[in-house]
């Protein structure tokens, strides 16, 4: 959001734009019995407006939690512990309840990982497109048909499916529409959370072109959750790998398959074929994510990493800049490292 | 629409089934209700007596497949015979009466018991381990694990026969006619409150119960995140998405509980006298009245159906995935 004051900034001192989304020291606790799970354990990032973040990394690390912490979606036993999330001038996590539930969809909307549950079983599609609109006071009920009309053409679902209940559409158009009902009220930002996960390739690859053609039309930014790396190689601008509720590197796309610079990156890139390269046996990497419970000491990639040294195991690498634009947290880059 | 064409075809054959059974049932037991009493009276009755009596019984030496033919065609003409207990009051008549008591009490009870049930199930499934939620479940299943009869007759000896804010019996003041008057339909409703009373709070506590844990599955559900995610209302949300999808698994057992609550509503309409199906139907056992006992259990088999066809069409409205199959 730009306020008239900032505009007039911007013009004035030609500053750089203020970032859409500003996540800090993000943390998400899940309440166990056996004590807390430290889900997302200190995350931050920006996306500005028009980019497209991907948050990438094995299940589990955390990565569709901090998109549910954006919302403030989070189901208990999960709790946010701390950190700031703002958007524009505003800390979303310290929203009331109105101006949160005015704040959702309007200004961050989200395509949920598996379209066969995220739609309402017992209400028209066109019901539940017609209900954010009607919600958010944007326009009357007959504007509001019109424009989920006008929303299901826009992601290739004939008009006239407004009535269909979502079991009578396939997989791949129940995933347009989740896609058209993010779309309803225009939000400078959307999160999606794994939405071709549960489509076969061909749907998968129709869907992701769609999105980008969406992105380029529309302009929205979007925070690109999945863990399929290959999947972020055209849309994205930047990725953020998430290993065990920590950012270990934020580079551009580019960066992160060219040059990865962590070895959780670089062992993640090995996980997956090249279609156009020499054939090549496939490394992985050894070892099974760690339990939050009780996360691994210093660095958490420790018990998997090939680099790994003594002192590694006893200080936490901090997120740092090692290139122009390219973090790492990762004691091969640190002074720590270096001195070992 | 072809579902409900083939639901309904269900429904025929298992009314013509209950008609049938009906029937037979009886004429296989041994011996027959004349005889039976004959035997009780230790021939102090004529034979002559017996063969009136096996005539008002409508038992008939003809073959049993012209029989079966006569009673069809009686039961559709609505002619059930004629009540001994009541006699000559027809049966048909009879149970007429009795029928709409029935409908007025196990109508009213029953409904408020599932709305409120339901109602409290979504609030203390929303708000989990909030007041409703913690409070109430284990009060309802405390007050519902009563045996109802002990439950029913504390109520009446207290509130009706100690403190008199209650009458003692029957559905609305003696000698007053029935019309549809002010008069008449007040002391209908306040003959009412006790009976509908004791059973919507022994009923409740099962409604809430299971309406509670479909909706805490319910509400982890994706589209109720999302629906969250969309910013509707937390009415919206609660209603539309999390309990109009909780309350189909909870239409089926509603269903199948029909069937338990007309032959449920007995106890009640006994410690109360409410003159209902279920009185008469300890009134026809005490008397040896078998026409109208074979008519009562006609009807009642005959109520359930129709519930549960309603049960049925009630689903093809709510579950949209129905309609396709």
């Amino acid at each position: 959001m730009a306020t008239p004051s900032s505009r007039l900034r911007e013009s004035e001192h030609n500053y750089p734009a203020e970032p859409l989304l500003r996540v800090r020291d993000l943390h998400v606790h899940y309440l166990t019995p056996r004590g807390p799970v430290r889900a997302v354990d200190g995350v931050s990032f920006d996306i500005s407006r028009g980019e497209v973040l991907g948050l990438a990394g094995e299940s589990g690390c955390g990565k569709s939690t901090v998109a549910q912490a954006l919302l403030r979606i989070l189901q208990p036993p999960a709790v946010i512990t701390g950190g700031e999330v703002h958007f524009g001038d505003r800390d979303i996590l310290e929203m009331s309840d109105d101006e949160l539930a005015r704040f959702r969809w309007k200004d961050v909307s989200m395509v949920f990982q598996s379209a066969m549950n995220a739609l309402n079983p017992v209400i028209t599609v066109g019901e539940q497109i017609e209900d954010v609109i009607i919600a958010h006071g944007a326009m009357g009920k007959l504007e509001a048909r019109q424009r989920a009309a006008d929303l299901l053409d826009i992601v290739g679902i004939e008009r006239n499916r407004l009535d269909a209940y979502p079991h009578q559409l396939s997989g791949g158009m129940r995933q347009r529409a989740v896609i058209a009902i993010a779309l309803a009220l225009n939000p400078p930002l959307m999160i999606m959370d794994e939405p071709t996960t549960a489509l076969d390739v061909v749907v998968q690859k129709e869907i992701m072109s769609q999105i980008d053609e969406l992105k380029r039309q529309l302009g929205f930014s979007i925070l690109f959750i999945t863990h399929d790396l290959s999947l972020l190689v055209e849309i994205s601008t930047r990725i953020a790998i998430m290993y065990a509720g920590q950012i270990v590197e934020l580079a551009s796309a580019r960066d992160i398959f060219e040059r990865p610079l962590h070895p959780y990156t670089q062992g993640l890139m090995s996980s997956f074929p090249s279609l156009t390269g020499q054939t090549e046996a496939l490394t992985g990497i050894p070892g099974a994510p760690p339990n939050l419970l009780q996360p691994p000491s210093g660095c958490r990639f420790h018990p998997r990493c090939q680099h790994c040294k003594p002192i590694f195991t006893k200080i936490v690498p901090p997120l740092v800049e090692v290139e122009r634009d390219h973090w790492v947290a990762c004691h091969l880059y640190t002074d720590v490292g270096v001195r070992a | 629409m072809n579902f409900i064409l083939r639901r309904l075809g269900f429904y025929l054959v298992a009314a013509w089934a209950s008609l049938t059974l009906n029937f037979f049932l009886p004429r296989f037991m041994p011996g027959d209700p004349a005889t039976a009493l004959f035997a009780r009276m230790q021939g102090r009755i004529q034979a002559e007596q017996i063969q009136t009596m096996r005539e008002a019984y409508g038992v008939s030496d003809d073959p049993l497949w012209q029989q079966y033919g006569a009673y069809l065609v009686n039961i559709f003409r609505g002619d059930f015979g004629v009540s001994i207990s009541y006699f000559p009051t027809a049966v048909f008549d009879v149970v007429r009466s009795g029928f709409v008591w029935t409908i007025v009490l196990v109508g009213v009870s029953l409904v408020l018991s599932v709305l409120i049930g339901n109602i409290l199930g979504v609030m203390g499934a929303w708000k989990r381990n909030g007041f409703v939620d913690s409070v109430l479940p284990p009060l309802l299943m405390f007050v519902g694990s009563f045996p109802f009869f002990f439950l029913a007759s504390v109520a009446l000896f207290f509130l009706s026969f100690e403190w008199g804010w209650f009458p003692l019996r029957h559905a609305y003041t003696d000698g007053l006619a029935p019309a549809w008057s002010w008069e008449f339909i007040r002391s209908v409703l306040y003959h009412l409150v006790l009976p509908a009373a004791t059973s919507i709070v022994v009923a409740i506590g099962g409604w809430m119960l299971g309406m509670r844990n479909t909706m805490i599955s319910t509400l982890a559900e994706d589209y109720v995140t999302m629906a969250e995610a969309k910013g509707l209302s937390q009415r919206r949300v609660m209603f539309n998405y999390a309990a109009r999808n909780a309350l189909l698994p909870n239409l089926t057992a509603f269903g199948m509980a029909l069937g338990f609550v007309i032959s449920g509503n007995l106890l009640v309409e006994i410690v109360f006298a409410y003159p209902g199906l279920g009185y008469q139907l300890l009134t026809a056992v005490n008397n040896l009245d078998y026409p109208l006992m074979q008519g009562l259990f006609l009807m009642i088999t005959f109520a359930v159906l129709a519930a549960n066809l309603v049960v049925d069409l009630l689903y093809v409205r709510l579950d949209p995935r129905v309609r396709a199959g």
